[in-house]
């Protein structure tokens, strides 16, 4: 950058009068990056959203029985194993916040008025708290033997109650 | 002020004419991509809270789930996967128009591209889907 200026290598530099042809350089930013991070998860998600949604409407709506196969078992089946926990913990978060943006985006959009924006946005942080909490919760202590009558592997042995 | 907008004494009290974005693929994607996400935010949080009930009883969440299996319910999940995949396919457009040099040049073509996708997806997707709907 300026490196020719310190012709010494004394590590003192001049306040550097820049040559016409360098890039323009803003001031020191006054307001954070929030929103350009914003922008940027939006696409980041997206796309991680994209695999793993299609992979859990795959498995859920079209191999097997199709829709007809989803009933308690069906879902006690996947999350006894890790796999689809973990699958369905990261969906979870990534779709509802990626969702969560972008209502926010739009309540900016066409609420005009500060008080209806404010309102929109608390109910909107609301709902998101409740889904990230119940849905997180939900994975996390749900009990694949909870049916006496489960066939499942790791029922069968052990300490099913 | 007359603008390229601003109808001509000749052309008559017409509407403005479209632009590039206005009124063509640019503004219906997006218009179509606001609204199939809204539709899907909303469904995430019924979708939450229906699952949350395995953790009540295997009884309570059937009983839950039943509730959607009918043929009403079918189409509309036809038409919540049709959202999805719309949102998925036209997400990966912007992506492209944002980050690849020619996306700009070529967003048009992108469109149809997401279109004709989206059909190539969604005609076998809605036999199958119809066929477990219907054939049960």
């Amino acid at each position: 950058m300026s490196s020719s200026t310190d012709t010494q290598g004394t590590g003192a530099y001049a306040p550097a009068l820049e040559s016409p042809r360098s890039p323009y350089r803003r001031g020191k930013p006054t307001r954070s990056n929030w929103e350009l991070h914003g922008w940027l998860f939006m696409r980041m998600s997206g796309v991680l959203l994209l695999v793993m949604v299609f992979g859990h409407l795959w498995v859920n709506m079209v191999a097997g029985e199709g829709i007809n196969q989803v009933d308690w078992s069906f879902v006690a089946g996947k999350w006894s194993s890790p796999f689809w926990q973990t699958w369905d913990l990261i969906m979870l978060w990534l779709a509802q916040l990626h969702g969560t943006n972008g209502v926010r985006t739009i309540i900016n959009d066409y609420a005009e008025r500060d008080a209806t924006r404010f309102w929109l946005k608390m109910a909107l942080y609301t709902a998101t708290l409740v889904v990230l909490v119940l849905g997180t919760l939900v994975i996390f202590t749900f009990d694949p033997c909870m049916d006496p009558a489960s066939t499942l592997e790791v029922c069968r042995t052990g300490s099913a109650g | 002020m007359a603008t390229s907008l601003t109808p001509t004494a000749k052309d008559g009290p017409k509407r403005p004419v479209g632009t590039l974005y206005r009124g063509r693929e640019g503004m219906w994607s997006w218009v179509a991509h606001r609204i199939s996400g809204v539709a899907i935010f909303f469904f995430l949080f019924v979708h939450v809270l229906d699952t949350a009930t395995v953790r009540i009883s295997p009884e309570a969440y059937d009983a839950v789930i039943g509730q959607y299996k009918n043929p009403v319910m079918g189409v509309g999940e036809l038409g919540l996967v049709g959202a999805v995949v719309f949102h998925a396919l036209n997400g990966i457009r912007i992506i492209l128009v944002d980050f690849w040099s020619k996306g700009t040049q070529h967003q048009r073509k992108l469109f149809w591209g997401v279109v004709v996708l989206f059909t190539l997806m969604m005609v076998p997707f809605a036999i199958r889907h119809l066929t477990f709907v219907f054939g049960h």
